[in-house]
């Protein structure tokens, strides 16, 4: 071990996170592999080791003989101040090797928070920030993950971005990235080469041009790079890769648990919901290949519990038999089994009586708006009726807390909406008397709001974000509406939210106003720990934009927008009735119900979305 | 099954893991290698596994002692052997025996020091050292829960002895108090920099190596 990081880590919290040496961690001889990867998770260890991505592109690209892909992950605060004083660059936890020492570096951005920590970690490794002032061909800097839908903010920083999942497309650009770096390419033929393969985004193969107004003109293409970049996709995911022998954290983290992901897409179609679109088509993996899985992640891995991961698990057809499948294994063995993402409806309570014999944890649901004219705008297929008859069935089964989420400041949202949400808390408290088995316990009511914030790909990323001013106005309004001393209400501050919204659809100029924050100090901004309002504001002031601009400006739909360049299977068009039937609070039947022809089946060569 | 005993090393990269994230890897590890911890009974039932005596995080050991009961009969060899395919680095098992003795007749401990001197001749640094540890007292302030207070660790050094260890390092072999009271060898290094800094290392770092009984039997 390097004699400096041995002095270090006696003085900070938790070092086992900066070590390595986890079980099942891949050792490979660095002489004897041709490419090292540095995959970087701009968070921190904790929160990277709970990502399922992270975990199967680990493995997937360490597949490749030629390849030892090894994480990184950001230090917390303290650990950052010892590492600068001792002068110690950032390392990679199998080897300890520095990341200036690889020939590839790809960073998993899930969230745009995230974007000053990808800055710092290049920073930490003495790598230049700018594609542009790195000239050779290693080390390339790479980047993927749901946040590069819109890649604009981030494009002058990286090289090239891998649009979609990444299990078969990392390893097609590692591929080349070895003969390239064996014939000598440089790095602009390298990228002109790469930017052939599909789900490749090299942003410095584009020209942009903007109007005066400050909106932006076009995207010009150049050297046969596409016009628009079309997101990559696994058809089977029966037979993608899935390690059943993951890492295991030496220390806890987030999710500290064997993560079995049921079927990637939603049938649902929330307008507001990025992921709905993005992650289209539907498809699912059969019930045997999961409990196959879950059976020996838990054998290799010792964990003790199993979470299934979707976007939404009701609409998983066979669930109920995966459940009694994987519970066969899991009872005997006192391995529990977790469900985040149901519905409102009888079937989770079924579902969550199945599975909860021992500990009854609470009841979550994402109502997200306060009437049913708001609910059908946004097209969030949940009515007042599920919830008060889920929430009686939960009561009397003995359940006593129950969480509700809500966003603030929806397209189309009303005064009327926002006393509808204190309304319906009253209901469930009224619920909660009739029904409840046992009053003597009490009941918990916790209503969350968080400021939504519109993002690119979905119907509502023309929309303006409300102002702070106005976010503030309807908590208040919010809190002066519930009277109940049984409903707990929690709101998140929007000004985390009022940032997010102007980087998700920001376009390249903001790559400048991420790079004053950065050298400003900004890091961890995904933290409040270390968020900073004042930094970014005086950032947006100094590189003359306007964040208004970004966040709260509606756009006219015939606006170039920044994202328009990748194409993630969804046609606009589609996004654009949605947004139009959201202003009539009109909805829209789930996929299965009718199948919107959004286009992302395309994506598809030999079945059809859903099968 | 009665009660097993196993003696284990952690050391390289493995020192970092703290005394609760280790029990918690050792459960994982013990249900990876095919094995299942026996549970308390009663409401809250919790898994019958301990550690003698917790280990500073940092800290190296060739001798940890754990106990833990399972739910089937193992042969200690096999238990071991599987046991070990299955640990993360710097975890491995050296032995696995019955447990006869109580834990609580584990007297003394024996360390060893590795004090780093980044630009002083430890030539020089040696006899003060051994001159530093034959005084009477050696008053250090430690913190506990109750907030700082002074404590003398003299009492609690049955022996120190100190050579070259090459170039800037000096080795410490010290036989201290590991129960009752218990001194975390950290002190000593603490003890140097607030009463002597001339000879206080620019960093150490500690092994237990053996635990003793009172007796100075060896610890099973």
């Amino acid at each position: 071990m390097d004699k400096r990081l041995k002095r270090i880590l006696p003085r900070v919290q938790k070092p086992s996170r900066y070590t390595g040496g986890e079980y099942n961690q891949i050792i490979k001889d660095k002489e004897a592999v041709d490419l090292r990867v540095a995959f970087c998770f701009p968070d921190t260890y904790e929160i990277g080791m709970s990502n399922l991505g992270m975990s199967i592109l680990y493995h997937t690209m360490n597949s490749l003989d030629f390849v030892w892909c090894e994480r990184v992950f950001a230090p917390w605060g303290d650990m950052y101040e010892e590492m600068k004083k001792a002068g110690m660059p950032l390392y990679a936890l199998e080897s300890g090797d520095p990341v200036s020492e690889f020939d590839a570096i790809a960073f998993s951005i899930g969230y745009e928070m995230a974007y000053t920590t990808v800055l710092d970690m290049l920073d930490m490794s003495g790598i230049p920030l700018r594609s542009e002032g790195r000239d050779g061909l290693l080390p390339i800097v790479m980047a993927g993950g749901s946040a590069c839908v819109n890649a604009e903010p981030m494009a002058p920083f990286i090289d090239l971005f891998l649009i979609g999942e990444g299990e078969e497309m990392d390893n097609d650009i590692l591929s080349l990235l070895h003969t390239a770096k064996h014939e000598g390419w440089s790095k602009k033929e390298f990228l002109i080469k790469a930017a052939q393969i599909q789900g490749v985004y090299v942003p410095s193969l584009y020209e942009a041009a903007y109007n005066d107004d400050g909106t932006v003109k076009a995207y010009t293409p150049r050297d046969g790079a596409p016009a628009r970049v079309l997101k990559r996709i696994v058809e089977d995911l029966d037979a993608a890769p899935y390690p059943t022998d993951p890492v295991v954290p030496s220390t806890e983290v987030v999710h500290d648990r064997v993560s079995l992901e049921l079927f990637r897409g939603c049938v649902r179609g929330c307008r507001f919901c990025q992921a709905g679109y993005i992650y289209r088509p539907i498809r699912s993996k059969k019930p045997d290949t999961l409990i196959r899985q879950g059976i020996e992640a838990v054998q290799n891995t010792g964990h003790e519990e199993i979470s299934l991961l979707s976007l939404s698990t009701s609409d998983y057809r066979p669930l109920s038999g995966l459940c009694d499948g994987l519970l066969e294994y899991c009872e005997p063995r006192s391995v529990g089994l977790a469900l985040p993402s149901l519905r409102a409806d009888n079937f989770s309570v079924e579902i969550m009586e199945k599975i909860q014999k021992v500990r009854k944890s609470g009841l979550t649901f994402a109502v997200e708006g306060g009437s049913q004219r708001l609910r059908d705008a946004i097209n969030k297929n949940v009515t007042e009726e599920d919830v008060l008859n889920t929430c009686a069935l939960a009561f009397s089964g003995g359940w006593n807390t129950v969480k509700l989420y809500y966003m603030l400041g929806l397209p189309t949202e009303t005064d009327e909406d926002i006393v509808g949400i204190a309304e319906m808390s009253e209901k469930i408290l009224h619920c909660w008397r009739v029904n409840a088995k046992n009053k003597n316990r009490g009941v918990r009511i916790t209503v969350s709001t968080s400021c939504f914030i519109p993002k690119p790909h979905s119907p509502f990323q023309w929309e303006a974000q409300i102002t702070q001013e106005e976010y503030l106005r309807r908590v208040n309004l919010l809190r002066s509406s519930i009277k109940a001393k049984n409903v707990v209400y929690n709101w998140h501050d929007a000004e985390t939210s009022v940032i997010e919204a102007a980087l998700s659809r920001g376009d390249r100029r903001m790559a400048d106003v991420i790079e004053t924050v950065f050298r400003n100090g900004g890091r961890l901004d995904a933290w409040t720990d270390y968020f900073s309002y004042e930094r970014w504001n005086d950032a947006f002031c100094s590189c003359g934009l306007d964040r208004d601009f970004y966040a709260s400006r509606e756009r006219p739909v015939e606006e170039v927008l920044p994202w328009d360049v990748i194409d993630v299977g969804v046609r606009k068009s589609l996004l654009l009735r949605e947004k139009e039937r959201a202003y009539r609070s009109e909805l829209s039947p789930d996929c299965r119900k009718s199948c919107s022809a959004c286009g992302a089946a395309a994506l598809l060569k030999g079945r059809g979305c859903d099968e | 099954m009665n009660k097993l005993r196993m003696r284990f090393s952690k050391t390289g990269r493995a020192v970092y893991i703290s005394h609760l994230d280790l029990m918690h890897t050792m459960q994982r590890a013990i249900s990876r290698a095919g094995f299942s911890l026996k549970y308390s009974e009663g409401y809250n039932p919790h898994p019958q596994i301990s550690i003698a005596l917790p280990l500073s995080v940092g800290m190296s050991s060739r001798c940890e002692i754990m106990d833990l009961r399972l739910n089937e009969e193992v042969s200690f060899d096999d238990f071991r052997d599987r046991l070990n395919s299955s640990l993360p680095e710097g975890i491995e098992v050296l032995e696995v025996y019955e447990a006869e003795e109580k834990v609580s007749s584990v007297k003394w401990l024996r360390v060893r020091g590795t004090l780093e001197y980044d630009d002083r001749d430890v030539l020089q640094v040696l006899p003060k050292l051994t001159e530093f540890f034959e005084r009477e007292n050696i008053p250090v302030m430690k913190k506990s829960k109750r907030g700082l207070s002074e404590t003398d660790i003299r009492p609690m050094i049955r022996e120190i002895r100190f050579s070259s260890g090459g170039e800037g390092i000096v080795i410490a072999d010290a036989l201290i108090s590991a129960a009752e009271p218990t001194l975390n060898p950290d002190l000593i290094t603490a003890a140097l920099v607030t009463i002597c800094p001339p000879i206080a290392p620019d960093f150490a770092s500690y092994e237990r190596m053996e635990v003793f009984k009172p007796d100075m039997e060896a610890f099973r």
